[in-house]
């Protein structure tokens, strides 16, 4: 490569040596990873998120492939909070891996108490709270569809972890404005944004005429959703730097599946990134895509991963002739 | 009761770039050999591989499963599986030829537990289902096991290997539904018949769920106790998605929904909550544990 990248990045007080994470959900506690790489070696590894309770979750079938991407309905399928705590956590530490552990809850009250048993738990760098979950208490509207709910839960969270553990508010790009979204999260106390959960979908098997998922919608992932991301992660962005919010970093997920993926979302205005869907066709997917931004970076001659993160936001160099004539049209 | 060895079951899966070594038309299938060393040192039967559809651009971007026909360690190191083009997936597979190559993860799941003592077996297999039940056979008949086989199809193009059975097991009986050849019906309707005639005391079985429920209420009614390897629609087959997933009593009568990709894709039949299966779809059973009380 000749070029050393320096891939570190910072989240809201937390150092980290490269900027490359598991997606919640798509790495179990990575465990089962760890057969493939040392999972020590990334960013950090996100858990999936976790509950009170332990879950049984959603009938099968729970998945349906689609086009670059895939529906799943998993429901949530956990083993509760203290299972998590008992087994998971100490694992990780045992590793020498960092964790971001995501929680999920039916109401603000499940949010809280599960932040309360984690504060106090050695190995946890920075809570994700999964607020794309239905509120139990709002006709099982996901919170993250609406500005007040969201603020509810995160300042709850907030309040109760220690202040040296970040809270990061992950958000659904199934909304009108995401900017309100964010800028309601981050008044509430959100040290950093996730972006983007799953989409929801539904697909329709044309042998058996019917929903090919049991619960019939289900969450869209994989490179088919990343557009969607880049651009949530770039209107955001692009809000901080109006001052329109205040300015927190923001973990980009969506669709990354190579090194030059994971750069789309650093370019939009992501200090972090996440490979989800893409550890299904490949295992070995956020280590390599962790090596290929390397790459990527070195490539381009851009020594710090910090130098390119929102770096698409700035105002472009005048064009050469051949590439300005206008469109008739210019929408 | 048989006892069985849970020696050797989960093994440590490779990710590797196979190549294509052959690929041939077998009745209604393709069978395809793959050259993946590292896969086929650790295989047993009953264990899988998933294969990746197409290049790192593809837009089929989940692994397709497939059991392990056999695994042939050793210099060479090859795998094969039997395909049956039922999608845009499996067609890709199909298509293959010599000199191509296809991206492997493997061994994966847990193989066919075997017996510590000869024992007298019956291994049934619906359709493709067979695939992996010859390589187990040749492994029983090494452990001194009596072994018959079943073989059922819809029609006499979709059986599987009737002519490796020949060789390898004490007995082969055939059925399919149309009577094409064997004997018309079931695969269930000829098994109490092999089951007394070779005194079973196990029984495998590979095919469609609905069959493994049969099989597995045959099987206990002659005293008999059913393995049975299931499929499920798996997105990572190596246990972090939770797709894949049963409802199966553990040991303490507690159901559970398990993983089939890592716990399975074999179980023991009648752990299997067979009531939880309706249509295609599976249920979760109320008395599960975690199960909703108002719904997820
Ligand atoms: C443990 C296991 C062993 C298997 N062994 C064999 C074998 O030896 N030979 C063989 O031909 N087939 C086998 N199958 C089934 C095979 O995986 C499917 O036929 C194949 O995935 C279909 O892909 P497709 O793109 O052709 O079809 P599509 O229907 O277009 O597939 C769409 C999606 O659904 C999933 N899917 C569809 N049908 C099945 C199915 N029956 N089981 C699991 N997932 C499915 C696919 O993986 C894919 O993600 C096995 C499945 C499992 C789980
Ligand atoms: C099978 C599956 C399970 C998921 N589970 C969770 C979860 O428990 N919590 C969560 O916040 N996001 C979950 N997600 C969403 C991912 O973390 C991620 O936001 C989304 O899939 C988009 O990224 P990707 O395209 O890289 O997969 C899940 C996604 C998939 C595919
Ligand atoms: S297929 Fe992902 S957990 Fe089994």
């Amino acid at each position: 490569m000749g070029q050393e990248v320096d891939l570190s990045t910072q989240l809201a007080g937390l150092r980290l040596p490269n900027p490359v994470m598991t997606a919640s959900g798509c790495a179990a506690a990575g465990r089962e990873l760890q057969q493939f790489f040392d999972v020590a070696e990334l960013g950090a590894v996100v858990t999936k998120s976790v509950m009170r309770a332990v879950r049984s979750g959603r009938p099968t079938p729970r998945m349906a492939e689609t086009a670059s991407g895939m529906l799943n309905s998993i429901g949530l399928q956990g083993p509760g909070i203290d299972a998590f705590i008992a087994h998971d956590l100490p694992w990780l530490r045992s590793v020498g891996a960092r964790a971001v552990v995501s929680i999920a809850g039916g109401d603000v009250a499940e949010f809280r108490e599960l932040a309360q048993r984690l504060g106090d738990q050695p190995g946890v760098c920075a809570v994700e709270v999964n607020i794309s979950c239905p509120n139990v208490a709002n006709r099982g509207l996901v919170f993250a569809c609406e500005p007040a709910s969201s603020a509810a839960v995160i300042s709850a969270v907030r309040a109760v972890l220690p202040q040296r553990i970040p809270v990061l508010a992950k958000l659904s790009p199934d909304v009108t404005d995401i900017v309100q979204i964010a800028s309601a999260c981050v008044d509430a106390g959100a040290d950093g944004l996730t972006m983007v959960n799953t989409l929801l979908g539904m697909s329709i098997d044309l042998d058996r005429l019917r929903p090919k998922l049991a619960s019939r919608t289900g969450g869209l992932s994989g490179p088919a959703i990343r557009p969607v991301a880049v651009r949530c992660i770039w209107q955001v962005y692009a809000a901080m730097q109006a001052g329109l919010l205040t300015q927190v970093p923001i973990v980009g997920v969506g669709g990354v599946r190579s090194g030059g993926d994971a750069l789309e979302l650093v370019l939009a205005g992501a200090s972090a990134v996440q490979v989800g869907t893409a550890i299904f066709n490949d295992p070995c997917a956020p280590i390599r895509v962790r090596d290929e931004l390397a790459h990527e970076l070195a490539q381009r001659g851009i020594a710090r991963f910090t130098d390119a993160v929102g770096r698409a936001h700035a105002t472009p160099a005048p064009l050469t002739p051949a590439h300005t004539t206008p469109a008739p049209l210019d929408l | 009761m048989a006892a069985t060895s849970g020696e050797a079951r989960r093994a440590q899966p490779v990710t590797t770039t196979a190549q294509v070594a052959q690929s041939r038309d077998v009745g209604a299938y393709r069978q395809l050999t793959l050259l993946a060393p590292g896969v086929a040192q650790t295989a047993r039967p009953g264990h899988f591989v998933a294969l990746a559809i197409g290049d790192e651009r593809s837009s089929m971007l989940l692994r397709r499963a497939f059991s392990i026909h056999r695994a042939a360690p050793g210099e060479a190191g090859t795998v094969d599986v039997v395909v049956a083009d039922a999608g845009p997936g499996t067609h890709w597979l199909s298509e293959l030829r010599p000199g191509d190559e296809v991206a492997v993860l493997g061994p994966l799941g847990n193989p066919f537990p075997v017996p510590t003592a000869p024992t007298s077996c019956t291994l049934v297999g619906g359709g493709y289902g067979s695939a992996p039940l010859f390589w187990l056979a040749e492994v029983l008949r090494d452990r001194g096991c009596r072994v018959d086989l079943v073989l059922g199809a819809a029609t006499e193009q979709r059986l599987f290997g009737v002519e490796t059975g020949q060789q390898v097991a004490d007995s082969t009986t055939v059925t399919t539904d149309d009577g094409t050849t064997g004997a018309q019906g079931r695969v269930t309707d000829a098994l109490p018949q092999v089951l007394q005639r070779g005194r079973a005391d196990l029984v495998y079985a590979c095919g469609p769920m609905a069959m493994l429920r049969a099989v597995t209420e045959v099987a206990a009614s002659h005293g008999a106790v059913a393995h049975v390897a299931v499929e499920e629609s798996m997105a990572c087959g190596v246990g972090v998605c939770m797709t894949c997933v049963l409802a199966v009593r553990d040991d303490d009568g507690c159901t559970r929904m398990v993983r089939s990709c890592v716990e399975g894709p074999v179980f023991r039949g009648d752990r299997v909550r067979w009531d939880a299966w309706q249509d295609g779809l599976g249920q979760v059973p109320a008395d599960a544990l975690g199960a909703p009380s108002g719904g997820h």
